[in-house]
């Protein structure tokens, strides 16, 4: 790819989106400088990544120009956009898994490309060139499935700095770092600023306020503030993001030492790749208690939730629930035994997608003699219990007839939310419970996980946010490599501390 | 909207049909043959005499049977290409029940006739729905390899095992069994013509079929898996079980097809008997979009081709492959149709589209 | 005694190898960029009508010997043709592969079972291609025989493993085939068009698949006839899940089914006491029977197979 002009100046002017039934892009415009960090911030939904496809040529926008340098350019294809200098790193990283580093990068770099030839060798040799300058280390021979997510990471910027990106645009870079990794990429981020401009998206304000130079936020699809970072407070900023003071509950009760309900020993699981992602892990959940669980996402979390669920074969050790062996027991049996469980995709795990919300609502307990006679379904129960639940969850839907699959992020979280509660679960497990919703959805989320705690039940909270974790917390676990390094109680926990357990570091 | 939906749907659906007739069109081309002539014989011909009309739907009846049973499996998120291979070997066991059964009376035998072909295609079935369960076989790729196995295993035997002495004697050697006991016959409907009884069961098979998936928790096990097998595992549903059962159930419904051909049509288990209504019943359960409400029509309108293109080949000498060519092309319609019909991406461009004839003021549909 | 019958076995079975291996390459490559194509049987049975028509025509004119040529030609350019359709159906409008596939199998066998009663109608022979021992090689004992005394088409059928090997995995088309198979996302983002290799790769796949078909008619049984292809096309698309999506793996998926054929036949020749019925079925419980025994290891193959690319769709 020959070397782009300069970039001296991007405008974005009146850009406007449309999927079907959102506006996720409403008259959006902005600009950025040479040398200039962008923080584009907003909640999630709030269009930001949407935006910024269109900016890399993956989107078409419905209306509204791009210029560059005061020249109007158009993108079609991210080609377009790579031959102008604007590189992206998809917050998803947009690598092949069961090819090698050299082979991803060469992928793009279509001067590389012969007839019936591919020059792999250049391509490796711009790799390495690229990796020095920028003094990102990486092993241009590995696969990529055999990279750590921080690895990955480091490929997909080599990737976009290879195709000679001037521009660089990060999705949520840092969302599966740890926090000492995260300071790491934005102390690197700073340094290449002497050569590049960036656009920088995240919602973690702290980030925002060390890294840029400007901010934008984005609400519906629509730019409600546009100014100079440090003229404002990380508090300023949040209201300025969701248009209100947000109050997230916080766990205000006193440390309650009940009886341990749900317990984990010495459990070695298998993870997808084969190797054990669980390796001699121990944990209890008490009742009336919410153990958190952090950990960079990745070190055994998922296999944890679905060990416990009967979802994952346990290799050895046990899972005892309400005090009997349940290891091994299938998922139908711990649900029956009461065993909630929130899992982490929701549109795949949660609910059934082309299920109306009603029989999403019963997914778990359409065999019990409430919603069936024998074989034969109470369709008018079914129907009352949505309705009852609509009203006492607040789910919005047009109807409780609608498609589950249909609702918003948000709400379908609260359908889930409301099936799970509804049973009145002994334990709960929660994976990434607000990933991805509105504050007030969040909001409402941590209230009734608060409220089921009060009722007794004992919930395993399992996030990447370590926010929510602490304000929801008694107690805090920190995950590494399949194993519980260290559990403080609530008061103990500092953020700091956390992030060293998060890193591996116990002391 | 709702009247934006019922005109989207209904243009898709045309313009899939009208793409069908051209690429027949295009065939019937080709050889010299006339495609308004051909097609006006197919939609017409079996019109003109009771023998005409009622073998519309004799023909309708082994393809509500399979489509109903294609339509359950599909359903239930396994895919079953099959029903052919699960007609013949319905067929076999009902032969067999009927012929080592000959003494018992026709309340009797008829129904246990009738389960045993059911209890065969089950069987045929359930191989590919354990081994998808199971191994993780693609089950589209193990049902065809059982349709070719069953075909030979059919004809290995009525020329052996199963072949009607009388065949032996004469020297003749036609592979087909004995003839069925008069007990295990369905009564003819109207007499003088081939309509008979299993018309009455499949349709009432089609209320069963609808009570099943919608009404029972069964059904909402099978849907449910059918629909995303992960969701449906989180919420404790054992989905390879409820693959096997749909698998088996879909079998069930082509080897009850089966011996309603036998019982009700041949009386004897004959050579070509499928006469490719296993291929044909997955068409009929996609045009009927996969729901018992509309697999009858979907079959009345399937019969009428079959019986059309019967006569074409008497009448213009346009050969009977012809039918498979308009299936074929149909099914690339009806499953290319399907995206637009329920894709919502496509359905707000063609609303925005739409939007522009309109006189202002009259308000986008979204 | 054996030696014989081991030699009969092998040098059968390299030629019968021919029309699998060519289908299932070209399968490989749908499958490598994220397509089922079970329509693969189809488009081998038109093939085969296809390629069979002009040699058919010009048997007794003075362009006969060029009547085989023509007929391989033609059978590729309506593989590439029907690959084209298939691409429309699956890639554009975005269709659930599997039933697209049997719809695919079934207008190619009506259309070439119509058009044969129309234009040829009964059992007709054909020259075929004649044997070209490759000199020297030829005479090398035993596997001289086997490997290189046959017609030209088996031998560019076996040039097209190392050929696919190439294009596959040192070429930047087949870089693109295999990143649009496994993250067409990833691909997409590089400015890559998922779909237009999609394309590529099924026109490519019809084409050998026409090749498979053609060969099937003019070469091995020198006629054609309704039920000639047999669930070839489909065995083709159960070799490549045995083969894991490698040249090598189908060449030995096929070399398989060809043996067993060659000894199915040889059996039959010895007067063995044997059903034909069973010996005509051997081969489909063979597909079944690698299937089970094939599986997982995903890793290597395009783990985005069957599933239709929309930039725009997020869930």
């Amino acid at each position: 790819m020959a070397k782009a002009q300069p970039i001296h100046e991007l405008q974005l002017t009146g850009i406007t989106k449309r999927f079907p039934g959102i506006l996720a892009c409403n008259n959006v415009s902005m600009r950025v400088a040479r040398g200039e960090v962008l923080a584009l911030v907003g909640e999630n939904g709030a269009g930001k990544s949407t935006l910024m496809n269109i900016l890399a040529g993956l989107y078409q926008p419905d209306a509204g120009t791009i210029a560059i340098n005061g020249e109007e350019v158009r993108f079609h294809t991210p080609n377009d956009a790579y031959a102008r200098g604007i590189g992206m790193v998809h917050q998803n990283f947009m690598l092949v898994p069961n090819m090698t580093v050299t082979e991803n990068v060469a992928l793009g770099l279509k001067q590389h490309h012969r007839f019936m030839n591919l020059d792999l060798k250049a391509t490796r040799a711009r790799i390495v060139e690229v990796s020095e300058h920028h003094e990102l280390p990486v092993n241009p021979d590995a696969y990529v499935w055999q990279l750590s997510v921080g690895e990955q990471q480091r490929v997909e910027l080599i990737k976009t700095l290879c195709f000679g990106a001037q521009l660089l645009i990060l999705d949520e870079p840092t969302s599966a770092l740890t926090p000492q990794e995260t300071d790491d990429l934005i102390d690197r981020l700073k340094r290449m600023t002497a050569e590049l401009s960036i656009i920088f998206i995240s919602h973690k304000l702290q980030e925002v306020k060390e890294l840029s130079h400007r901010v934008a936020i984005l609400r519906h699809g629509a730019v409600v503030f546009n100014g100079r970072t440090e003229d404002h407070t990380p508090a300023e900023l949040a209201a300025l993001m969701t248009g209100r003071e947000v109050h997230l509950p916080r766990n205000e009760g006193l440390l309650v030492e009940g009886p341990a309900i749900l317990e984990a020993r010495d459990l070695k699981v298998r993870g997808d790749r084969g190797h054990f992602a669980l390796d001699g892990l121990n944990l209890e959940v008490h009742a009336g208690e919410i153990l958190g669980l952090a950990g960079v996402s990745g070190n055994g979390q998922r296999e944890l939730a679905e060990a416990l669920t009967g979802l994952r074969p346990v290799e050895s050790g046990t899972v005892r629930f309400l005090h009997k062996d349940m290891t091994n027991k299938s998922p139908a049996a711990m649900i029956a035994a009461g065993l909630g469980y929130i899992p982490e995709d929701r549109h795949h795990e949660g609910i059934v997608p082309r299920f109306t919300v009603k029989e999403n609502l019963v997914l778990k307990d359409f065999p019990t003699p409430r919603f069936s006679w024998s074989v034969v379904l109470k369709l008018g129960e079914i129907a009352r219990n949505a309705e009852s639940l609509k009203a006492s969850f607040d789910i919005r839907c047009s109807s409780t007839s609608a498609a589950g699959g249909s609702l918003s992020g948000g709400n379908i979280q609260k359908v889930i939310l409301a099936r799970e509660l509804a049973r009145e679960p002994k334990a709960l497990i929660s994976v990434y419970p607000t990933r991805g919703v509105d504050m007030g959805a969040q909001e409402f989320i941590h209230s009734q996980l608060l409220a089921r705690r009060r009722a007794g039940g004992g919930i395993l909270l399992i996030s990447e946010e370590l926010e929510e974790i602490m304000n929801l917390s008694d107690r805090i676990a920190v995950i590494y490599k399949g194993r519980i390094l260290k559990v403080l109680t609530s008061l103990e926990a500092t953020r700091e501390k956390l992030g060293l357990l998060m890193a591996g570091v116990a002391e | 909207m709702n009247r934006f939906k019922l005109f989207y749907g209904g243009s898709i659906v045309v313009l899939a049909a009208l793409a069908a007739a051209l690429g027949a069109a295009l065939v019937l081309t080709a050889i010299g043959a006339s495609p308004a002539a051909t097609f006006v014989t197919i939609f017409t011909g079996p019109f003109t005499d009771v023998f005409g009309l009622t073998e519309i739907l004799v023909r309708a009846i082994p393809l509500i049977l399979v489509a109903l049973g294609i339509a359950i499996a599909f359903r239930s998120g396994i895919i079953n290409i099959g029903a052919e291979g699960q007609m013949l070997i319905g067929i076999l066991a009902a032969t067999a029940t009927a012929l080592a059964l000959p003494t018992w009376p026709k309340a009797a035998l008829l129904p246990v006739v009738i389960l045993a072909g059911a209890a065969g295609g089950a069987l045929w079935a359930g191989i590919a729905g354990t081994l998808r369960a199971r191994l993780g076989v693609n089950e589209i790729l193990s049902t065809v390899m059982l349709n070719y196995i069953a075909a030979q295993l059919y004809t290995f035997f009525l020329r052996g095992p199963m072949i009607d002495p009388g065949e032996l004697e004469t020297g003749s050697g036609t592979p087909q069994s004995m003839r069925l006991p008069e007990a295990a016959f369905l009564d003819r409907l109207v007499p003088g013509t081939r309509l008979h009884m299993g018309l009455v069961l499949a349709l009432v098979l089609c209320v069963c079929v609808w009570f099943f998936l919608w009404r029972t928790t069964w059904g909402f096990r099978l849907r449910a898996a059918g629909a995303e097998a992960k969701a449906a595992r989180y919420a404790g549903i054992h989905v390879p079980g409820s693959l096997v059962a749909a698998m088996g159930l879909s079998g069930a419904f082509a080897g009850i097809a089966g011996a309603v051909e036998v019982s009700g049509v041949h009386h004897r288990a004959i050579e070509n008997i499928t006469s490719g209504y296993g291929f044909a019943g997955i068409v009929v359960a996609l045009f009927g979009a996969l729901h018992p409400a509309g697999i009858v029509p979907a079959a009345f309108f399937f019969g009428l081709l079959l019986v059309g293109s019967d006569m074409t080949q008497r009448s213009a000498g346009v050969p009977a492959n012809m039918i498979l060519v308009l299936m074929g092309v149909l099914i690339l319609c009806i499953v290319s149709a399907k995206m637009y019909l329920n894709n919502p991406y496509a359905q707000e461009r063609a609303a925005r589209f739409l939007a522009r004839f309109r006189k202002p003021g009259a308000g986008e549909p979204s | 005694m054996t030696h014989d019958l081991v030699y009969n076995i092998l040098s059968l079975g390299v030629p019968f190898s021919v029309a699998l291996l060519l289908a299932s390459l070209g399968e490989m490559f749908n499958q490598r960029a994220g397509v089922f194509n079970l329509g693969c049987e189809g488009i081998m049975c038109m093939g085969a009508f296809l390629g069979f028509l002009p040699a058919f025509f010009l048997k007794t004119g003075p362009l006969a010997p060029y009547g085989i040529v023509l007929g391989f030609a033609v059978a590729a350019a309506a593989g590439v043709a029907m690959g084209l359709l298939f691409a429309l159906v699956t890639v554009t409008f975005r269709a659930e592969q599997g039933i697209a596939g049997i719809g695919l199998q079934m207008m190619g066998w009506g259309v070439a079972g119509t058009l044969f009663r129309h234009f040829v109608g009964g059992v007709t022979g054909v020259e075929g291609l004649a044997s070209w021992p490759l000199p020297g090689l030829s005479r090398i004992p035993f596997l001289g025989g086997i490997l290189f005394n046959h017609n030209p088409m088996v031998y560019i059928a076996f040039l097209m493993v190392p050929a696919s090997w190439y294009l596959l995995f040192k070429t930047p088309w087949g870089l693109k085939v295999r990143a649009a198979g496994t993250e067409p996302r990833a691909a997409d983002s590089m400015g890559i068009n998922v779909n237009r290799v999609r394309y590529q790769a099924l026109m490519l796949g019809g084409a050998m698949a026409g090749l498979g078909g053609a060969y099937l008619s003019l070469c091995q049984a020198k006629m054609f006839a309704d039920d000639l292809v047999a669930g070839r096309g489909f065995i083709a698309v159960a070799l490549v899940y045995f083969g894991r999506w490698s040249p090598l793996g189908v060449l030995g998926g096929a070399l398989l089914f060809s043996l067993a054929q060659s000894l199915q036949l040889a059996i039959q020749v010895a007067g063995i006491k044997f059903p034909y019925e069973f010996a005509v079925m051997l081969p489909y419980v063979l597909v079944i029977l690698v299937l089970s025994l094939a599986r997982k290891a995903r890793m290597r193959g395009p783990t985005h197979l069957g599933v239709p690319f929309n930039r725009e769709m997020r869930y």
